[in-house]
């Protein structure tokens, strides 16, 4: 493994459906231990990257390496180094929470699934509910036990393809704390959404996917530069419907 | 290996758990073997003695024509779910996927199989057959199954409803009835009668039949397996190339 290639480098990146080209060649690059936010419209293209990385879609063109590996040549290899979590939470709803965290540890070959299953179940908050059926979770409850799952076996890169889509303002900062505490501990994350607030608030860096390719990239604050200097103005600052709800509903 | 042993817990689970698929595979075929045995068949000239035996091989077809009709649906909730992407995207045999449900659709049918005997047994159904005739009746059903499991597949990838990913195991459930399981095809008009001494249930039914009462099998159980192994052949080729085209 060449820790000193980046997690992830994307290059010329192309892809068509039929004769809609979705990808005109992508160029990315994604330094290990950051959070990297891949921002778009529905549509953009955002989950095909995310596909393709993951090895679950071949591109029509150029190059990309995960973690060092060619996901076309070293397709296992990529697979040993990545998590998905994708757009939908890939849960087995017959199963409980805890034995989907354990099929997961089986699969992945880990020691102990049993005790890394109830950890996890522990630091996702669902201890109580791990005896239970997803089937009778809340869609929060869901996502947690999907980036649960994507933990087993500590890969280095993780894809988060929107991880907060449909979910309530509870769940999404829980799930962003999850997110920021997994960067602490140097896991690289890949994390696409279409919530600029999302992006703004955990990444290192910003990339924005818009009619096929990387139009800008960059920290946020480089991305400010691209604007004119803010100007200063004195307006009443309103409670945010959001911090509202928060404080009545009285979390956090 | 390992990775299939894990995915065929995983799916079991999902039979023990919802063991009311077990028991609607199972509840039409009996109803079936009543109807037969206490209302039409009377009226019946089987040529057999004990007409309970004559139905069962038939009756165990439909079962389990109707049994793999969960598989397909099984893999259709898989698909959509996004659970099968999350297996493809982790270091596993990816063939594992698929021999998962395929594993579990045998065992599930073999329960079916196994409750309907039990059925049999209390309507009269007897067997003289010894320990080999009864291993070559569990060979050429568990042939069978996995040859109808692996047509299930394909639907099953390829629906894009559950109603769509079920249904076509409708016409095979029908499939029986133009055959010898339930009456003896010689009184059926010329082309009736063609069709149902040349399609493949009339073989397996006559195959398990004369294994049943210590006949001797003769034609029969190699044109059924025949059959079984060429739909077995051509669903397979049929469900991997499906696969290949979902699966980068």
């Amino acid at each position: 493994m060449t820790t000193e290639s980046p997690a992830i480098r994307v290059s010329g990146l192309q892809k068509s459906y039929k004769d809609v080209q979705v990808l005109k060649g992508v160029d990315l690059e994604v330094a290990r231990g950051s959070i990297f936010a891949l921002l778009g419209s529905n549509g953009a293209g955002k989950t095909t990257i995310v596909r393709i990385l993951s090895t679950l879609l071949k591109p029509d063109g150029g190059t990309a390496s995960v973690n060092g590996f060619d996901v076309a040549a070293e397709q296992v290899r990529v697979r040993e180094s990545i998590s998905l979590t994708g757009q939908f939470a890939a849960v087995d709803e017959i199963l409980t929470g805890r034995e989907n965290l354990v099929l997961v540890g089986r699969l992945r070959r880990v020691g102990n699934p049993r005790t890394i299953a109830d950890d996890l179940l522990e630091r996702f908050g669902l201890a109580d509910a791990g005896g239970r059926r997803v089937a009778t979770y809340s869609g929060g409850m869901r996502r947690r036990l999907d980036i649960a799952m994507s933990l087993i076996g500590d890969p280095p890169i993780i894809f988060l393809d929107e991880p907060t889509t449909g979910l309530d303002p509870e769940g999404r900062l829980e799930v962003w704390g999850v997110i920021q505490k997994l960067a602490h501990s140097g896991t690289t994350i890949l994390l696409t959404t279409q919530y600029l607030d999302e992006a703004e608030k955990l990444a290192d860096r910003i990339a924005i996917l818009h009619d096929g390719t990387i139009i800008v990239s960059g920290t946020l604050a480089q991305l400010r530069e691209l604007l004119p200097p803010a100007k200063v103005e004195y307006i009443e600052r309103q409670p945010t419907l959001e911090e509202i709800f928060l404080a009545i509903v009285g979390k956090r | 290996m390992n990775d299939v042993t894990i995915m065929l817990g995983r799916s079991i689970k999902h039979v023990t758990r919802s063991m009311d698929t077990i028991i609607t595979v199972t509840i039409m075929p009996i109803a079936f073997l009543l109807l037969f045995r206490y209302v039409f068949g009377g009226a019946i000239q089987s040529g057999s003695g004990n007409y309970t035996n004559y139905l069962m091989p038939g009756v165990l077809l439909i079962a389990i024509a109707s049994g793999i009709s969960y598989t397909a649906f099984r893999l259709f909730t898989d698909m959509k779910s996004g659970i099968f992407e999350r297996f493809h995207s982790m270091p596993i045999a990816r063939s594992s996927v698929l021999w998962g449900h395929v594993l579990t659709s045998l065992v599930s049918n073999a329960i079916s199989v196994v409750v309907i005997m039990l059925v049999g047994l209390v309507m009269g159904f007897r067997s003289s057959a010894g320990i080999l005739a009864w291993l070559a009746v569990a060979g050429i059903l568990a042939l069978f199954t996995l040859a109808l499991t692996w047509l299930a597949v394909i639907p099953g990838l390829t629906a894009s409803t559950p109603d769509g990913a079920s249904a076509f195991s409708y016409p095979l459930v029908f499939l029986p009835f133009v055959s010898s399981a339930f009456v003896p095809t010689g009184t059926m008009p010329g082309p009736v009668r063609a069709f149902a001494e040349n399609q493949p249930v009339t073989a397996i039914v006559n195959a398990i039949r004369s294994l049943f009462e210590r006949q001797p099998v003769g034609n029969d159980i190699w044109v059924a397996l025949g059959w079984c192994a060429g739909i077995l052949v051509i669903a397979y080729a049929f469900a991997i190339a499906a696969y290949r085209r979902k699966i980068a």
